[in-house]
């Protein structure tokens, strides 16, 4: 469903993603494990969109359409969630308004129905209580005095309500405590572990993939995947560092 | 206060930022009008404004207001539909009067508005708080200029003043200018001003949601603007007043 093929990425005039290809298939879970500035980051912001992350060569794909051409609002659309390491605080705009607008510029998008208010609520509050947030906080604004934990928890009822058909986490476990770490993780399970969804997860760390158990794991250093393997590599990853793997690579 | 015979000029300090061009053609006709607002003991009162210019497409109005002994006055106003708009107010506030300013500037093209207020706290007791909020864009100027008067005399005085302004274009300009003077030594008199842009950072969260630019600009400014008439009292007032604001912001962004 996605299909990176030998991307080139700058910030800045700075070329950080060097030759990047990655296939995800439907039904797969991928992660992408890596040091500090391997382009991990990078590679979640182009994926998604953002201003100032310049593609300079290469291509991606998903479901045969030209990700890199279109909007980072009709990549959503399009069924792409982009899940935030850092989610940003919105002042004065609350959590159920923002998602409802979302959940409906993306229906609008598609040539779908609205949702309307009550049902836009039952949804949201469902997929609250799935993931174990305190409704109350729908109604607060977005992330704003939200804790770590709770910032990343909210990222996952957000996938949730939105149900898109690719996910690209970035660091998604970051500042999590080992329960809310559980909650997340079986929350990409119940959302994303489908035949016709499809995952990326970028994380440091093992600890995510012992709940969600992904079917690939990559190696992104320097700007490019140098290794692939199965769910083991993660552990010996954990075992020996990223410096003996790519070095070895 | 006399109404100005002549013209202002750049030199008044509470002129300092107007369209004087724009003045030329309607003066002296708008300098003598001023409404005369006496708010007697412990009375309420309040008024919203909606500028409206005509033809010339210049708008003045000025409030004179006495706010006497524990009375209220509160005063929520939008400057948007003027080449020159222009809303200032005097206020005298007695002993525990309070007044409250809610306003918002929002302007695009070659347009230059202004709120100018004056509150002189008299007598002891008085509070005032006053919330500003501009979304300019193009190459329009939005100014506010607020002076504060405590008075020898006027102790426990409480005077707030919040200012923020968002510049939708480079070429936009906000002014803000606070103006305290103190003559008595127990009260707290509070200002903040900002001038900022819209997050790109939260546009880019929002549209990562499928929301489109446009609509995500648009919740962001509502929320900005919101402080402005959360103290509107009657319902249907405040809903006058955000509805032609979310017009103005709609023709802005």
């Amino acid at each position: 469903m996605l299909k990176i093929e030998n991307l080139h990425a700058e910030v800045g005039g700075a070329e950080i993603l060097k030759g990047l290809s990655l296939e995800i298939g439907a039904g797969e879970i991928h992660a992408v494990m890596g040091p500090n500035g391997a382009g991990k980051s990078t590679l979640a912001y182009v994926l998604g969109g953002r201003d100032g992350y310049e593609v300079t060569q290469g291509s991606a794909t998903y479901r045969a359409k030209d990700l890199l051409s279109i909007d980072p609002h009709e990549r959503a659309a399009a069924g792409l969630f982009l899940g935030f390491q850092y989610p940003v605080e919105i002042p004065g705009v609350s959590n159920i308004q923002f998602l409802r607008a979302a959940v409906n510029a993306q229906r609008i998008a598609r040539g779908d129905d609205e949702l309307s208010a009550g049902d836009f609520l039952k949804l949201a509050r469902e997929q609250a209580a799935a993931l174990k947030m305190d409704a109350e906080m729908l109604k607060r604004a977005v992330n704003v005095g939200f804790s770590g934990g709770e910032k990343k928890r909210n990222e996952m009822v957000q996938m949730g309500i939105i149900d898109p058909t690719l996910a690209i986490l970035d660091e998604t476990d970051s500042g999590l405590d080992i329960d809310a770490l559980r909650t997340v993780g079986e929350g990409v399970n119940t959302i994303m572990r489908k035949p016709d969804k499809g995952v990326l997860l970028i994380t440091h760390y093992q600890r995510l993939l012992e709940t969600v158990e992904p079917d690939y794991v990559h190696v992104l250093a320097d700007g490019r995947i140098v290794k692939t393997g199965g769910p083991e590599l993660a552990v010996t990853l954990e075992e020996e560092g990223y410096e003996a793997i790519a070095e070895a690579a | 206060m006399s109404a100005l015979a002549s013209l202002p000029t750049r030199r008044d300090e509470a002129w300092r930022y107007a369209d004087l061009g724009a003045l030329e053609g309607v003066w002296p006709d708008i300098a003598g009008q001023r409404e005369e607002i006496v708010v007697a003991d412990g009375e309420n009162a309040a008024r919203q404004l909606i500028l409206e210019a005509g033809d010339p497409n210049v708008a003045v109005k000025t409030y004179a207001v006495r706010v006497a002994k524990d009375a209220r006055f509160a005063l929520h106003c939008l400057a948007i539909d003027a080449d020159y708009g222009r809303i200032s107010v005097e206020v005298e506030l007695a002993e525990g009067a309070h007044f409250e300013l809610g306003g918002a500037i929002l302007g695009g093209g070659e347009q230059t508005l202004e709120i100018v207020t004056n509150v002189q706290h008299v007598a002891p007791g008085g509070t005032s708080n006053q919330v500003v909020r501009s979304v300019l864009a193009g190459k329009a100027t939005g100014s506010f200029l607020g002076k504060i008067g405590v008075a020898r005399g006027a102790q426990q005085t409480d005077a707030n003043q919040s200012v923020k302004a968002m510049l939708l274009d480079r070429t936009a300009t906000a002014n803000a200018k606070p103006e305290l003077e103190i003559f008595a030594d127990d009260v707290k008199c509070a200002h903040g001003a900002t001038v900022g842009e819209l997050d790109r950072g939260a546009l880019f969260y929002m549209a990562s949601r499928g929301i489109p630019p446009k609509q995500a600009k648009q919740l962001m400014l509502r929320a900005f603007i919101a402080d402005a008439f959360v103290s509107v009292a009657d319902d249907a007032a405040r809903e006058e007043l955000e509805n032609k604001a979310l017009i103005a912001l709609e023709r802005l962004s």
